[in-house]
């Protein structure tokens, strides 16, 4: 009989620790996937951050690496510059990306090292009990923003790939919700075009994907796919922000008026 | 051997390095070290090596991490303030037990202090410095040509034992040029095989570099392994000089550039017939305890005068040592002042006087 669907063999069999509703394993399982259809999997090392994802380092079969909070673009860069023909990837929330980790990530994209950063955005930390995040939205409540964020008292939720958009190095950089078959299938196709950026040496990829959190949010996994849909995506945009690693100069950028991932859907083979 | 070469500590050190096998350096400029990223920069490309001028200290330390998480033999520099930016990424290195060499050319602190040479780092360097229980192999030269052999080891005892080695200098001996010569470029292919390091598995099994425990029993566990190393380590890895001890009544004990100034300080009075001494740490961690507590245990020293660039660091080590057999004295000079000759002579003529 034909295998039809099957667990990719760089996922390990095992149980993950996430909780029910949350697109951690969607997004494991994508990245899983890529690395296979892309035959890179006996020379991927994958790095792992601090926060819920801590743990794909179990998850993942591949050669796994461990970072302190918010410097796996840096890691990901000793690894790549010691052996550049590895294939790597770091897989990083957005406390640890976008807040302890910016300056890392800004840095690893203007030097245009040849990694592929897997960001997921669930707008809270999870892992500590659901503080606020960077990228927590305005009037979200959380156990650190109890009032929900206030502009004048929190600042503002951080807009990752808009920030890198401009950055000279980057090769690949789009964002794309986890909230249905359609959205999943464009976001295999942007974590395929990024890792597909470094393995032709254009340079630094990243795919912003925006992840449920039920536990944090106290919702019920449905209510969070909901939220991702009505909340998260009118504040970020999905679509490519950025597709080759030409210039992005100082004018405006037209990669996202798509606004969404240009691949068509079921193109995935 | 080749011969004989005038070079400055700060690029000694990096040629050092690279003789002894490393070829990937990540830093970021902070004086008094400023020569060796520049060093590097232009030295690494020529044997095939990677330099690279970081963001941050932080993310120096980090990138070190990956590259020995890959397997290669991995080094960053800084000074005070920048050593002080590390210590999470060298506390995971340990944690990781991953090689990697650390020089630290010491300014005067706290804070920003100066840019001046001080040994105020000491407590850092041997007593952790950032967080959780661990050791680093520290070393403390006195002149070029021992920063170049310590570095040669150093690498060498980092790679042995999985966990950072730190080169302890300071300002002076960065910036001061001196006749050295340096070993033969070590054959890479020579260099230990690691087959831990996380290059992906081609064909072979999953590694893991990590140093995440959840379990309170496994996390113990792994902290004896290290604590092993660690005995290890004091059992083998200790290293002091002894000058003019065999019949010395004062024993003055002082490390790196503070050594070489007591020596030329302690020189006339040996001339006058003084019997005055000088011991002096090589390794600061593991401290050479045992030598120096078999030296005070003859019964003929005295006293003992401590003399560091701090308000007093390594002293407490030796009081460790000493406990009450010997009075000891301590003189130090702080935020980058430099003591002379003289005033560390007028030190040890008042000792002298009193034990009289």
């Amino acid at each position: 009989m034909r295998v039809a669907f099957k667990r990719p063999d760089a996922l390990v069999d095992m149980p993950t620790h996430y909780c029910p509703g949350c697109t951690h394993g969607i997004a494991h399982r994508l990245v899983a996937e890529v690395i296979e259809e892309l035959g890179v999997f006996d020379r991927a090392v994958g790095v792992a951050p601090v926060g819920c994802a801590v743990l794909a380092y179990d998850y993942f079969a591949c050669d796994m690496v461990q970072a302190a909070h918010g410097r796996a673009p840096a890691v990901a860069t000793g690894i790549k510059r010691a052996r550049p023909d590895a294939v790597v990837f770091t897989y990083q929330g957005d406390g640890d990306l976008a807040s302890i980790g910016m300056a890392e990530v800004v840095h690893a994209a203007a030097r245009g090292e040849l990694v592929t950063v897997i960001f997921i955005n669930n707008a809270i930390y999870g892992m500590t009990g659901g503080q606020m995040a960077p990228t927590t939205l305005l009037g979200q409540q959380t156990t650190t923003s109890p009032f929900g964020r206030e502009p004048a008292r929190e600042g503002y939720p951080i807009r990752v790939c808009e920030l890198l958009e401009r950055v000279r190095g980057v090769a690949y950089l789009a964002r794309v919700p986890l909230t249905g078959p359609a959205q999943v299938a464009r976001a295999r196709t942007a974590v395929k075009r990024a890792f597909q950026a470094q393995l032709d040496g254009k340079g630094f990829g990243l795919v912003e994907l925006l992840s449920t959190c039920p536990t944090g949010w106290g919702m019920s996994p449905r209510e969070a796919l909901k939220w991702v849909e009505e909340v998260m995506v009118p504040y970020y945009p999905p679509g490519e922000f950025r597709t080759d690693a030409a210039d992005p100069g100082g004018g405006p950028l037209l990669a996202r008026v798509g606004s969404e991932v240009s691949g068509k859907h079921g193109e995935q083979a | 051997m080749e011969d004989v070469v005038l070079m400055k500590g700060n690029e000694a050190v990096g040629e050092a390095a690279i003789r002894a096998g490393c070829r990937f350096f990540f830093g970021y400029p902070i004086t008094p070290q400023n020569e060796i990223p520049e060093y590097m920069s232009r030295r690494l490309p020529e044997v095939g090596g990677v330099y690279i001028q970081a963001e941050s200290e932080v993310a120096a330390i980090n990138m070190v991490y990956g590259a020995a998480a890959a397997g290669a033999l991995a080094m960053t520099s800084s000074s005070s303030p920048g050593i002080s930016l590390k210590q999470e990424g060298i506390s995971y290195l340990v944690g990781s037990e991953l090689p990697a060499f650390i020089v630290n050319m010491i300014r005067g602190g706290p804070g920003l202090g100066t840019i001046q040479p001080a040994q105020s780092d000491y407590f850092q360097a041997v007593k952790g410095g950032g967080h959780g229980d661990y050791r680093l192999l520290v070393y403390g030269p006195a002149s070029i040509q021992e920063l170049v052999d310590l570095t040669v080891l150093a690498l060498d005892r980092a790679n042995h034992y999985r966990n950072p080695a730190l080169v302890l200098g300071d300002g002076i001996l960065g910036q001061m040029m001196e006749p050295v010569r340096f070993p033969p470029m070590r054959d890479l292919g020579t260099l230990p095989e690691k087959p831990w390091a996380t290059t992906g598995r081609r064909g072979g099994p999953k590694r893991l570099i990590n140093s995440l425990y959840l379990q309170a029993e496994k996390c113990e566990e792994h902290n004896r392994r290290l604590q092993a190393k660690y005995r290890e380590m004091q059992r083998t890895e200790k290293r002091w000089d002894c000058l003019w001890v065999e019949n010395a009544e004062l024993v003055v004990v002082a490390y790196g550039t503070t050594a070489r100034i007591c020596r030329t300080a302690l020189e006339p009075l040996r001339a006058e017939g003084e019997a005055v001494g000088l011991f002096r740490p090589i390794t600061l961690w593991p401290f050479p305890d045992d030598p120096l507590a078999d030296l005070l245990k003859t019964g003929r020293v005295r006293a003992v005068l401590v003399v560091e660039m701090s308000a007093g660091q390594m002293v407490e080590d030796v009081r460790l040592v000493a406990g009450d057999r010997v009075p000891i004295r301590f003189y130090g000079r702080t935020g980058g002042a430099v003591p002379s000759p003289e005033e560390i002579r007028e030190q040890v003529r008042e000792l002298v006087r009193e034990l009289r």
